[in-house]
């Protein structure tokens, strides 16, 4: 039997209290809040009546459905533009042509700048009142296509999703680079003798071989969108304008819980909303951890 | 066979180069148009500044209307405690998992890892009660504290990784001379400077540039970031193109100094994250 060894204790002590203390207490506290509301005798249990409240509702639902597509709609656009460019990005640095590392110093760039800052340049160039897109589009002979794109309802959720994308495509780009250049050079060049096409070589041996880092990028683009905030507030405001068209979860949980305007905070509703989009990032993580990287098996070169 | 490797070269270039100016031209524009006068910005975007159009207008309007050294302060006094609260208290948790065999070994690890895919703030009503109560809210602590939360999960899964590849000889050899364990974590600190210098810069840029908690836990005129300040003045001066375009300029400046700073650590530790 050994003794007991103070030393672990002392070593695990501040990482795990901070950690239980300033994340998984308050996530526990915030799922408890949202299991309760308060009435005129105080605080009670309701069980899951404030997410009940939630989905039919009209006066929370009305809201909740419209954020909830919206975030869809701006996770779909990544999965399509953001981490296929991403893609053909790395797979053109892995050629390790000269200045490679400076072109990936280059488009990494906006992703290491706050969002809120993005968002304001975009703002910016974006804006009639500067007239930046409609001279850049005039010069090619599309003057036509201008227009005030955050400003009109039908088109300030794509500009939003397009211009997250332009920030955020550095990351799927660094990680399959980084697959993508540990792939042993001898297989492509044993595939090039054979008469192999760069294209052939892309889908037969080197996408096979990084699709563990698809499944990475994909769970890491589900998670970051819709816990995404940020761009939104810092471009349209809290409102998400014009008229809550670029409303997603994240600007929905901030002006449920802190309020704003005529909008009194609801610690409980906004407690609900927070529970609800855990649940759903918690099932995309699990269907990525069971339902892909399970079946994957694993290659040694 | 040789011309068709030319034309493949060339069209590399040719799509490299095509994406890194859609990267690089926004931002270039933002910083350019700030030295000019009002005249200038309006007539011709594209233009570089002369010396008759050269002007600081915007700037004198940012520090003359907001406290921007101030705002710098207090994001450089939450990132670096912060910063140092991860590393440390991490590299000690993480030297544990490493290097014990214990009862709850594999629990306390899973139990860290919760942290790296549930969003911190997820948990933002709880964090602000909890804040609430300890009277902390406009303080800066709040943020450091959740911060330092927010980055250990990430920090122990990367330190033990590498912590288990420090030999053990080297840790015997020095127990068997009389080390306490304490000592030896201590000793194993410089063996693992790669993989902090990697924790380091992955943890760094999301402190600086995160909007979300200082805007709920420390919007007080005396504890706001640079960012939370940069945002409010825009917001507020959104018709000084001048005046915008300056807070702009100087809220890219810091990330892409620390960038060019860190960027080796900085990649290697985005793909050790994701990757392990």
């Amino acid at each position: 039997m050994r003794r007991f060894r103070t030393h672990i204790l002392v070593f695990l002590a501040p990482a795990v209290i901070i950690y239980t203390a300033f994340m998984i207490y308050p996530l526990c506290d915030s799922l408890w809040l949202s299991l309760n509301n308060k009435t005129a005798f105080g605080q009670i249990f309701v069980g899951i009546e404030n997410y009940l409240t939630l989905f039919r509702l009209d006066k929370w639902a009305n809201p909740f459905w419209n954020a909830l597509r919206n975030n869809t709609i701006f996770f779909v656009i990544h999965m399509v533009a953001q981490n296929p460019i991403g893609l053909l990005l790395a797979a053109l640095l892995a050629r390790r042509v000269r200045g490679s590392s400076i072109y990936r110093t280059i488009i990494f760039t906006p992703t290491i700048l706050s969002v809120v800052i993005v968002g304001f340049i975009w703002k910016l160039i974006l804006n009639p009142a500067w007239g930046i897109s409609r001279s850049l589009l005039a010069s090619i002979g599309l003057a036509g296509l201008d227009n005030p794109w955050l400003g009109l309802e039908s088109t300030a959720l794509v500009t939003l999703s397009l211009i997250s994308v332009w920030q955020n495509i550095g990351i799927p780009m660094m990680l399959f680079l980084a697959a993508l250049v540990r792939i042993p050079e001898d297989l492509m060049e044993a595939a090039r003798v054979d008469g192999a096409s760069p294209w052939t070589i892309f889908w037969r041996i080197q996408f096979p071989l990084i699709l563990p880092t698809v499944g990475v990028v994909a769970v890491l683009t589900f998670v970051g969108n819709f816990n995404a905030f940020e761009l939104i507030y810092a471009t349209q405001g809290a409102l998400a304008g014009p008229n809550f068209a670029s409303d997603i979860l994240g600007t929905f949980f901030f002006r449920t819980f802190f309020g704003y305007q005529l909008q009194p905070a609801d610690p409980y509703m906004g407690a609900t909303v927070a529970g609800v989009m855990l649940l759903i990032i918690l099932t995309g993580v699990l269907i990525y951890l069971f339902g892909w990287q399970r079946r994957l098996q694993h290659i040694q070169y | 066979m040789m011309k068709s490797r030319f034309w493949q070269t060339v069209g590399t270039h040719a799509a490299l180069l095509a994406y890194s100016a859609l990267a690089l031209l926004p931002v270039l524009l933002i910083i350019l148009n700030s030295f000019k006068d009002r005249m200038t910005i309006f007539s011709d975007p594209f233009a570089l500044p002369t010396g008759d159009t050269f002007s600081l207008d915007g700037y004198k309007t940012l520090t003359s209307t907001a406290h921007f050294e101030l705002f710098f302060l207090n994001s450089f006094v939450v990132t670096a405690s912060s910063l140092a609260l991860i590393l440390l208290v991490s590299s000690m948790a993480a030297f544990a998992l490493a290097e014990y065999k214990f009862k709850f070994n594999l629990l306390s690890s899973l139990y860290l890892s919760i942290g790296i895919m549930v969003p911190i703030r997820l948990g933002t009503v709880g964090i602000l009660r909890l804040m609430v109560s300890f009277h902390l809210v406009n303080n800066l602590w709040s943020l450091i504290l959740v911060y330092t939360a927010q980055g250990i999960p990430l920090a122990v899964f990367i330190l033990t990784v590498f912590m288990r590849q420090v030999p053990k000889d080297l840790k015997d050899a020095a127990r068997i001379d009389g080390a306490s364990e304490y000592r030896i974590y201590w000793l194993t600190l410089p063996l693992v400077r790669p993989a902090l210098g990697s924790v380091l810069a992955i943890s760094m840029l999301p402190i600086w540039n995160d909007l979300w908690f200082p805007l709920i836990l420390a919007p007080g005129e005396a504890t706001k970031t640079l960012i939370l300040g940069a945002q409010a003045f825009m917001g507020e001066f959104v018709n000084d193109y001048g005046a915008v375009l300056a807070a702009l300029t100087l809220a890219i400046l810091p990330p892409v100094l620390l960038y060019l700073i860190f960027s080796r650590q900085l990649i290697r530790g985005i793909t050790a994250g994701a990757v392990k």
